[in-house]
């Protein structure tokens, strides 16, 4: 079965579309990097069809430094949540109340 | 079989390698020792760092002048006078922002090289972004950078707004990123190369039938960047980081980030789409006046420092994005000399704040500098000079910077935005020139002096040496920055 790799890019788009909808309304810290998460995960998608359509290694390659610096960013992102949310019960971002502006 | 591994030139990379160098050295140090290493130890590390990266740019400028610009790895990072100017920038930020946290760190009774590591990772990612060719590696100095920064804006455990506000940044800054590198994936996918080089010479060569993923591509990598670089309408973390942040921290953000971020947005927009540019012209356009208006009728609302002045650095964004959309070759020499000559004017700015705010780092009131002139009188002529400079008053290089980058504006044509900008830059005097003001207010209680200790001393001197002597004679940094040209434009 051929597939046209445009489907594969617009699933990219919805993906990455669903990540940012869901950063820009949910509350929870967590649920924000999270979609952080699934809006690199649809960089990854993209780069990974656009790659195959110009028989280009470069597109894959890119993939794995998305991949590398995302699992960097988990590292420092949770120690800094726990770090904020370490007094509190919830982790909702609401919450946090020190800076107004 | 053999494996063709592609030329590398080390001593372009050079300067990367030593700050990363030096941070390692602390971070093993920290890692092995029994014992918590002394401040002072981590301090020196740092400075002999930033001025062995400062030797190494003197070296390759000459060497640059004698055989011309060249890309290095693969044609990824890119050797010429523009990242080397940008460089030596980042490293004269890098020694200040280390002196500042030193004397921060005495101040707060913190022990260690934490804050001297990251500060130094941060450097080297702006220095990768000076010199790339290459989108992705833009975007892992963007992810050095800003990773270091996370960890570096939380650094003071004590307050809950330094967690808070690395919260916020963390958040924006990951949703910035993400945005960042689909950018770059739709460019991608439009030129079929990730290479700022290569993907000039696509757009030189071929006409897009349907440019729409290349303007989706080069519009999400521009929102990204307004994001970094603090303009308007993608300012509003700002103030609330600078406020959250430890002080000497709000100056490196200031300087080294801005540093890093205008250079790769240089080269991406100049270099890159340099062939687009009546397209992106009118959307920098907006950003501009957008940046300009909201910076200044914010900043004189403000009553705390901090927070006056990350509004006063969202009004010079938009002055330096002035200088990109004239996208001329003057129209980047004034960039640059904007954003180098900025970075020691901020940084003593902030080493001032950081020294009046006192012990605990949170009260930042602009009430506290009333009478500063009875407390220190040094002190608050050098504030004063410095406020001014970032005003834009004859004689310092604030002026000069101000007056490059419109006189860019203005040879590409662009009478309105020169006019937005005066105006702008007219209504953010007033709160510069109501800070000065209070400086020398009366007061009746009697003040206790302010002693400066040695490190505070060296950055404010070198802010208010640096903008006094290039402001009156800017001759020497105008004619290196008008050199300091790019490759491929």
């Amino acid at each position: 079965m051929n597939v046209p790799a445009a489907w594969y890019l617009v699933l990219a788009a919805l993906l990455f579309g669903v990540g940012c909808f869901g950063f820009l309304t949910r509350r929870s810290a967590i649920i924000m990097f999270m979609c952080i998460e699934l809006m690199l995960n649809a960089v990854n998608l993209t780069f990974v069809s656009f790659a195959r359509t110009l028989s280009d290694v470069g597109g894959q390659v890119s993939v794995f430094f998305v991949m590398v610096v995302a699992a960097a960013e988990v590292t420092v992102g949770l120690g800094i949540v726990v770090a904020v949310f370490r007094r509190r019960t919830s982790t909702s971002v609401d919450e946090l109340s020190e800076l107004k502006g | 079989m053999t494996l063709h591994v592609p030329a590398i030139n080390y001593l372009a990379l050079l300067p990367f390698l030593l700050v990363t160098a030096a941070a390692l050295k602390l971070l093993m140090l920290t890692a092995l020792m029994r014992r918590r290493i002394a401040t002072s130890l981590a301090t020196w590390t740092a400075v002999v760092a930033g001025l062995a990266v400062l030797g190494t740019t003197l070296v390759q400028w000459y060497e640059l002048d004698r055989y011309g610009s060249s890309v290095t790895a693969a044609g990824a990072i890119v050797y010429d006078p523009f990242g080397v100017l940008m460089t030596a920038g980042i490293a004269v930020s890098l020694i200040l922002a280390v002196l500042n946290g030193h004397d921060w760190q005495r101040r707060e009774g913190i022990v260690g090289a934490e804050y001297q590591m990251l500060v130094l990772l941060a450097a080297g990612g702006a220095i990768l972004m000076a010199q790339a060719n290459d989108l992705i590696i833009v975007f892992l100095g963007l992810e050095i950078l800003s990773i270091a920064l996370y960890c570096l804006i939380a650094f003071n455990r004590r307050r809950q707004a330094s967690a808070e506000s690395a919260m916020k940044y963390f958040l924006l800054g990951g949703f910035a990123a993400a945005i960042f590198i689909y950018g770059v994936a739709l460019t991608y996918g439009a030129t079929g190369t990730t290479n700022l080089t290569n993907i000039a010479y696509f757009l030189g060569s071929n006409h897009l039938l349907h440019p729409g993923l290349l303007l989706a591509g080069g519009g999400l990598m521009l929102v990204a960047f307004v994001f970094k670089v603090e303009a308007a309408p993608f300012h509003f973390w700002a103030p609330d980081v600078y406020e959250g942040e430890p002080t000497p921290l709000s100056g490196a953000h200031a300087s080294i980030v801005w540093a890093g971020a205008f250079a790769a947005l240089v080269r991406i927009m100049v270099v890159a789409l340099g062939s687009q540019q009546s397209t992106w012209r009118p959307l920098f356009f907006g950003l501009i006046v957008a940046s300009i208006a909201t910076g200044a009728l914010l900043t004189i609302q403000q009553s705390n420092a901090k927070r006056l002045l990350a509004y006063a650095s969202v009004t010079q964004s938009g002055f330096v994005l002035l200088g990109i959309w004239a996208g001329t070759a003057s129209g980047v020499a004034a960039t640059t000399f904007y954003v180098v000559t900025y970075g020691p004017v901020v940084l003593a700015t902030f080493a001032i704040v950081g020294l009046v705010s006192g012990p605990g780092d949170s009260d930042h009131a602009l009430t506290r500098y009333q009478g500063l002139s009875r407390r220190n009188p040094w002190l608050a002529a050098s504030l004063a000079v410095l406020l001014l400079s970032q005003l834009g008053v004859p004689f310092t290089t604030g002026f000069d910077a101000k007056f490059g980058v419109l006189a860019a504006t203005l040879d590409a044509g662009n009478v309105w935005g020169a006019v937005v900008a005066m105006m702008g830059a007219a209504v953010a005097a007033f709160a510069y020139l109501r800070w000065t003001t209070t400086l020398y207010a009366d007061v009746d209680e009697t003040l206790a002096p302010l002693v400066v200790p040695w490190a505070t001393r060296v950055v404010v001197g070198f802010g208010v040496l640096t903008t006094v002597v290039v402001g009156v004679d800017p001759g020497l940094i105008t004619s290196i920055s008008s050199h300091a040209t790019l490759l491929f434009q």
